[in-house]
């Protein structure tokens, strides 16, 4: 069969890294080829330099058959190679035909010919089963359109070879299975797919071959339909992984938070949370499901005291917290592990030292009469760096110049160090590798095997499959159903976080 | 750039260097000779024990205001107003060094301390205005400046006005700077004992910001306002300090002129000194550090005091002396610049 890409032997040096350590890639015409790595493997750069954005220090790029130079996106473009961005490329205020169309537009004298625009666009829709509607606002279309929005750009440019960087991260388990019927339609009408992942699980649903990825160097390339999931994740991080966290049955002890018909609004003061109640018990995690964007962020700032509760009650060892400042939070014994590790986690121009005791500087023994101790400060980020496995050259390093895993797990070390009756875990691990998302999973189930409360917020179903003891799918500011892991599945947790309550109660089959 | 901590120190000294050649370029298109001019202008500042006392007159107030911008700066604010704190905080130390009647150990301290609490509250204002109504403190502050300008010379005109002059009488003698032993020493230069309470603030600023806790918050609210209200600081608190701190340091820098170099206040109908803009240039080069504002002040302080001794010996306009400063500032504001030609040298060698 004909390669419609071959990367031979490609090579990128950064200052102090080999991104790309002589990688081979070679792409079938009209097949889905799944690049399979870690965070940081080096998918994103050799995709960088296939879309032309970085020039390889070493090693050739064919594109069907015929070598070439990729010098910037231009040239990539006009070698049919289009891209599918992770964070989507959109102006907001515009249709979807004038982003579409944005940097070529079709011309009619000084005008842009808008008519001509929308009907090929249309005509590309329908072509592909889209269904986009040309004339929408941006603004107005859920984030699955946004991103065909994102696809139509490409094929409206003449794209052949289609790279789709993380794809799924933002879509709801729903959304995902169209976009892989999508992908698979591409395919049908002549398209080639590269599709970068770190989610075993979609390649496996979608792809034809898979190559992998390690440390920058290619591994292996395989026929997915004979690989089997567990050789996969082993060869993509190296060692044996553990995919399901062990949990010993345990009987969950007494109520540690408690809240109560709670209301919340946010900033344009509307409703983000309506009547919620929800309990947490020591001995237990209880995930949050839900979509982004159904009030789970509110939630989580109103425990912690970062937004004003407008009624109800949260109670935390039966000690009503409701209306406690961020401080005061914490010092009733609660931990937040935050959802946005950069705004709210760290000061990244701290150093690693300094960030471990952003709550806890003003007292003993880190301290005294308003004089910091920084030795024992450094002392203690020592132990905890040890402890947690983040990997930094130092104490006194930046918290920015930590890799993404590595900054979580200090966070998650700062808040496990303060031994909280309840952690607050949103989007743990959000963004990361699979060894770091194993190693913090085991320490928030080590947690709860302590005995103390988990409330785990996540947008990734797999997380609150794998450490759940009990489920709530929260939507529209609700809590819309409370379900056991046990007795439930994807399809019907993704229903509900669509908000539809299903009235025949759990499908059969249990969980897949 | 590999060492980023060597790279923060060749911004600076690259941008002093380009300035002077930048101002060396235009003395030769005005058919001046650079050289010349230059050696007068090195001369000026530090050729005698005169000019080195002048000079170090001139930078003692200036190490002061920029501590005062690079402190707010450091906490993720812009104090313009730090030539009002320096108004305020001068007409404060003469109001009682003329009124109040008391020994040396007790007037001198007390007349410095009014001064950086005139200042303080010069910079509380804006920053209560900034924490609770979320008005910009940089409009806040230079609004205050005119404030500070002209209900002081107002007030002096009432009820202060000395019989001869448009000034104030001398403040008495125990609340003076005055350091005779120096400036007999540096030819009867205007030197006074300033130098040490400014040389003191930069300590304290640098043992605030690096060693305590309010430091570590002020610090942290600077960088992450954010992620400093989820660990549970008040970054309104932290905003009013920070301000009221920053406006301490340009009241002292008040101090200096009113109980240091001068002895009274003048009602200033020309407009403002300048000294409390400087400081944000002083800051600016001095990357916003305590060590590093005074090596600025320093630098700024000779130019200024060299410039006129540039034009009596040179013949060359002081104003170009202002130029190669501004040209300082470009040059550390566009660092972006440097860090480009220093790659391309780079290249160039390997």
């Amino acid at each position: 069969m004909d390669n419609v890409i071959e990367m031979k032997n490609i090579r990128k040096e950064f200052p102090g890294v080999v991104a790309n350590d002589n990688i081979n890639l070679q792409v079938e015409k009209g097949e889905i080829h799944a690049l399979l790595g870690e965070n940081g493997a080096g998918k994103s750069t050799l995709m960088n330099i296939l879309f032309g954005l970085y020039q390889p220090d070493r090693g050739e790029i064919y594109v069907n058959g015929e070598k070439v130079r990729i010098t910037d996106a231009n040239v990539a473009n006009d070698l049919g190679i289009g891209m599918v961005h992770q964070h989507f490329m959109l102006i907001d205020k515009f249709t979807v035909t004038e982003n579409i169309i944005l940097g070529s537009e079709p011309n009619k004298g000084l005008n842009i010919d808008r008519k001509k625009a929308e009907k090929e666009v249309q005509t590309i829709s329908e072509q592909y089963g889209l269904a986009v509607d040309p004339s929408a606002k941006v603004e107005n279309i859920s984030v699955g359109m946004q991103q065909r929005v994102e696809i139509l750009k490409t094929l409206y440019r003449g794209a052949d070879i289609l790279i789709f960087d993380e794809p799924t991260a933002v879509l709801t388990p729903q959304e995902i299975d169209e976009l892989m019927e999508i992908m698979k339609k591409l395919v049908e009408e002549g398209k080639s797919i590269i599709l970068i992942t770190h989610k075993l699980k979609e390649i496996i649903k979608v792809a034809d071959r898979c190559t992998v990825i390690r440390l920058g160097k290619s591994i292996d390339t395989v026929d997915v339909a004979e690989a089997d999931p567990d050789k996969l994740a082993t060869m993509m991080v190296g060692r044996d992984v553990n995919l399901s966290m062990e949990r010993s049955n345990k009987q969950p002890g007494k109520e540690i938070l408690s809240i109560r018909n709670l209301n919340v609004q946010d900033e344009r003061k509307v409703s983000v949370v309506n009547q919620l109640n929800l309990q947490v018990h020591a001995g237990e995690i209880l995930g949050i499901a839900g979509v982004d964007g159904n009030g789970q962020v509110e939630l989580v700032e109103a425990i912690t005291g970062l937004r004003k509760a407008d009624s109800g009650e949260i109670l935390v060892n039966n000690k009503d917290i409701t209306s406690f400042t961020p401080r005061k939070v914490f010092e009733a014994g609660v931990g937040h592990i935050p959802q946005d590790r950069h705004k709210h986690g760290l000061v990244l121009d701290f150093s690693v030292g300094e960030n471990m005791v952003l709550q806890s500087y003003y007292h003993k023994p880190y301290s005294s009469k308003g004089v910091l101790n920084y030795p024992v400060i450094y002392n203690k980020a020592q132990t905890l760096i040890k402890e947690f496995d983040v990997r930094t050259p130092s104490e006194l390093t930046p918290a920015r110049a930590l890799s993404g895993g590595n900054q979580q797990k200090a966070i998650v070390a700062r808040e496990i160090d303060r031994s909280p009756d309840l952690l607050i875990a949103a989007q743990p691990t959000r963004g990361l590798d699979v060894g770091a998302i194993e190693f913090i999973h085991s320490k928030l189930v080590e947690e709860r095997d302590r005995g103390k409360a988990v409330l785990l917020v996540s947008f990734e179903l797999d997380e609150i499959f794998n450490l759940s003891d009990r489920i709530a799918v929260m939507y529209n500011g609700e809590i819309l159903a409370e379900v056991d892991p046990d007795e439930t599945n994807e399809q019907e947790l993704g229903l509900l976080m669509a908000g539809q309550k299903s009235e025949a109660g759990v499908p059969e089959g249990g969980r897949d | 750039m590999k060492n980023p901590r060597y790279f923060n120190l060749l911004v600076p000294i690259l941008s002093v260097i380009f300035g002077l050649i930048v101002g060396g370029l235009i003395m030769l298109a005005g058919g001046y000779n650079p050289f010349s001019a230059y050696a007068a202008l090195f001369e000026g500042a530090i050729g005698s024990s005169y000019n080195l006392g002048e000079t170090i007159r001139q930078f003692t107030p200036l190490i002061l205001t920029g501590l005062a911008v690079a402190f707010a700066f450091r906490t993720g604010l812009f104090n313009i107003g730090v030539e009002g704190q320096f108004i305020v905080g001068w007409f404060a130390s003469v109001y009682v060094g003329l009124t109040v009647d008391a020994p040396m150990f007790i007037h001198l301290p007390l007349a410095i301390l009014a001064a950086a609490v005139a200042g303080a509250l010069w910079g509380f204002i804006p920053g209560l205005l900034k924490a609770r109504l979320k008005v910009h403190e940089v409009i806040v502050t230079i609004m205050m400046n005119y404030i500070a300008l002209h209900v002081t010379n107002e007030i002096i005109r009432a009820y202060l006005k000395a019989s001869s002059g448009e000034r104030t009488e001398e403040i008495s003698a125990t609340a003076s700077l005055a350091a005779p032993f120096f400036r007999q020493l540096t030819d009867h230069s205007r030197v006074h004992y300033g130098i040490i309470v400014a040389l003191l603030a930069a300590f304290v600023m640098w043992f605030i910001l690096r060693k305590t806790t309010l430091g570590y918050e002020l610090r942290s609210v600077g960088f992450n306002p954010n992620a400093s209200q989820y660990a549970g600081m008040s970054v309104s608190r932290n905003i009013i300090l920070s301000m009221t701190i920053s406006g301490a340091f340009g009241g002292l820098a008040g101090a200096m002129a009113g109980l240091g170099t001068y002895q009274y206040m003048t009602i200033n109908t020309a407009g403002f000194i300048g000294l409390g803009f400087t400081g944000i240039a002083v800051a600016l080069l001095g990357a916003n550090t305590a060590v590093g504002t005074i090596l600025a002040a320093i630098l700024f302080g000779g130019l200024k005091v060299g410039a006129s001794n540039m034009q009596f010996q040179a013949g060359v306009p002081p104003e170009v002396i202002k130029i190669v400063m501004a040209m300082i500032i470009f040059f550390v504001g566009a660092s972006y610049l440097i860090r480009w030609l220093l790659n391309r040298f780079r290249k160039g060698e390997n």
